[in-house]
């Protein structure tokens, strides 16, 4: 602790003598610290890797013993259709996590200081996304890791895994806008994760992730078709299959553009003027 | 002649609405730069709104502020390279160490990893946290978290810093601590805008004063002319023999140097005192001079009184302040 109170005057005296400015930081280098920082947090509490872990894992076993049978004959000839369908899922669940984190930083007062900051404030944002981006690739690594060993045999071969991971990080990371949004919006963090749940769990049973549509109502079958979680999970069965046509890749590419040209402007917008008002 | 400096902050009839409520309703503000200003007030007066507004973390309804002649709304990139913000204003992160907050809070601001770090390590020592520099700042106590807070705030000095509550819920040591950092900021040049519920820190550390209260300045001026405007200390003293009342009012009077009121019951009687030690050397002259008194109290104004002298009414959820020493003989 410090000694007497001359030894604090002193001392503080001194670092306030350097008047120095650094010149502002450019877009890039806030970016990268607010990567930074996200790293560190995770580094501080290891225990969030058990969420991502877990929850990929428990949905892959569940799913796949609990409907194999009766979908594809057998849980093994289940796993090949339904495996790279469950990445989708396995990414868009942590998506949610950026909005928890987003609002848990507004509603502590970290974004405040941020804010008061000259530099260029959407890096905040966009930090942490980056950030989340190793999350999904703990998640997708975790899932197909998990299939690999109960009988997933991949088409495509490494290359075709490898790029599926991409386009699904591609997409996780548009759909993550979302959430930003969310969580710059809502109240609190809890609110964030139960506004998803309705949103995304809705969205992935009614896609072609764990089932082929042909057997749906056809109105329930252009659903399905429009859903943007069908089109990740399209581009990622046919590349790992190595099957994949050229659209079955673009479609999940423009669908990834599209949320992000949408959500990415809405939430630095909401971010910009929350509270301000 | 040159013109004279730049106002530190300057309002003009600054407004903010919250629905129905106006939080800030019309506030004219001159800060000149180099000082210490305080603003008082309860909770809910539109402290916070106003600093916020200042801080460019709220926008305006009305009337325009500037900080160094930049404008808050228009100019407000300009306006957060002179300031810093603390307290309830703006949090450390929990989740990194404090030596982490102070590189994150570097880099932001331009360092480069080296330089940031380097200063954080600078801060830390300065602030007597080197010992818990790799310690996760949500497992600091609140003296340490304080420090961290205002160090955070200085890792490049501002002209401007807005300080909130730093001493609330501080032992003595602590406070002690934090005031002398303040007077260090100001020594540095940084002029600091003070927002505290004790009527006792912003004696001890502002220049000037703005007392708030429903979104209006109701008085401003150096804290002795505001003390002035509620008096310092009442003596009540109430006396065991009412037959020596006179002489007992004589020698308070001589010794006081203030008038003595008489009051309704013959034995009390009563003083508005500006200097403690006066009220000693009165009742040292009362046992000189064989007067007893049956009893005696000392009461220092409490932010409430102020309030209460100078609205009108009581501030409702005012519950810091001076209480009242209470003494019997």
């Amino acid at each position: 602790m410090t000694s007497s109170i001359e030894g604090v005057d002193d001392r503080v005296m001194a670092v306030l003598a350097t008047h120095e400015r650094p010149p502002k930081a450019s877009p890039l280098s806030a970016t990268i610290t607010h990567l930074w920082r996200g790293i560190m947090a995770f580094k501080h509490f290891p225990a969030q890797l058990i969420d991502i872990i877990l929850l990929p894992a428990i949905f892959l076993l569940l799913f796949t013993y609990l409907f194999g049978g009766a979908f594809a004959g057998s849980p093994g000839q289940y796993l090949q259709f339904f495996l790279p369908g469950i990445a989708v899922q396995s990414v868009i669940l942590m998506t949610v996590y950026t909005g928890t984190a987003i609002n848990t930083d507004i509603n502590k007062g970290v974004f405040d200081r941020f804010r008061t900051l000259p530099f260029w404030q959407p890096a905040a944002i966009a930090g942490n996304l980056v950030g989340d981006v190793l999350r999904y690739l703990i998640a997708l690594t975790m899932t197909i890791g998990m299939g690999l060993a109960l009988g997933f045999r991949p088409g495509g071969g490494v290359l075709g895994v490898l790029a599926a991971m991409a386009v699904l990080i591609v997409f996780a990371f548009s759909v993550s806008w979302i959430f930003a949004a969310i969580g710059v919006v809502a109240s609190v963090p809890e609110r964030v994760s139960g506004t998803s749940m309705i949103v995304i769990y809705p969205l992935l049973f009614m896609s072609n992730i764990f089932v082929r549509p042909e057997t749906m109502p056809s109105w329930m079958q252009v659903l399905v078709k429009v859903n943007p979680l069908s089109h990740a999970a399209t581009a990622s069965r046919t590349l790992m299959h190595g099957t994949a046509g050229f659209w079955d890749v673009m479609w999940a590419l423009i669908t990834s553009a599209l949320i992000t040209v949408v959500f990415a402007p809405l939430a630095v917008r909401l971010y910009r003027n929350k509270n301000t008002r | 002649m040159s013109s004279p400096p730049t106002l530190a902050i300057e309002t003009s009839g600054l407004r903010k609405m919250f629905g129905q409520t106006k939080a800030v309703d019309g506030v004219d503000l001159q800060v000149p730069p180099g000082i210490v200003y305080s603003v008082l007030g309860p909770n809910g007066a539109g402290k916070s709104t106003l600093i916020r507004m200042l801080a460019t973390l709220l926008r305006p309804d009305g009337g325009t502020a500037s900080v160094f002649g930049h404008d808050v709304v228009r100019d407000s990139d300009a306006v957060r390279r002179r300031i810093s913000v603390t307290g309830q204003y703006a949090s450390v992160d929990d989740a990194l160490t404090g030596l982490e907050n102070l590189v994150l809070m570097g880099r932001l601001q331009g360092y480069t990893w080296p330089q940031a770090r380097h200063r954080a390590g600078e801060l830390m020592d300065a602030f007597g946290l080197t010992h818990a520099a790799g310690r996760l700042v949500s497992t600091y106590s609140g003296g340490m978290r304080r420090r961290l807070d205002i160090a955070a705030s200085i890792v490049v000095s501002p002209d401007l810093l807005f300080l909130d509550e730093p001493t609330t819920g501080l032992d003595p040591r602590s406070r002690n601590q934090v005031w002398d950092i303040v007077r260090a900021l100001l020594a540095g040049g940084t002029t600091i805008l003070l927002t505290t519920q004790y009527l006792e820190e912003a004696d001890e550390l502002a220049d000037r004063i703005a007392v708030v209260d429903q979104g209006k300045v109701i008085a401003e001026g150096t804290t002795d002319e505001l003390k002035a405007s509620v008096g310092q200390v009442a003596l009540h003293v109430r006396l065991r023999d009412p037959g020596q009342r006179d002489k007992a009012e004589d020698l308070l009077t001589q010794e006081l140097g203030v008038p003595v009121h008489l009051e309704a019951d013959p034995a009390e009687m009563s003083a508005r005192v500006e200097d403690n030690s006066r009220v000693l050397q009165g009742l040292g002259a009362l046992t000189r001079a064989s007067i007893e008194p049956a009893e005696f109290s000392v009461t220092r104004p409490s932010l409430d009184e102020v309030f209460l002298t100078l609205t009108g009414h009581k501030a409702d959820d005012q519950s810091a302040g001076e209480a009242g020493e209470e003494h019997a003989a």
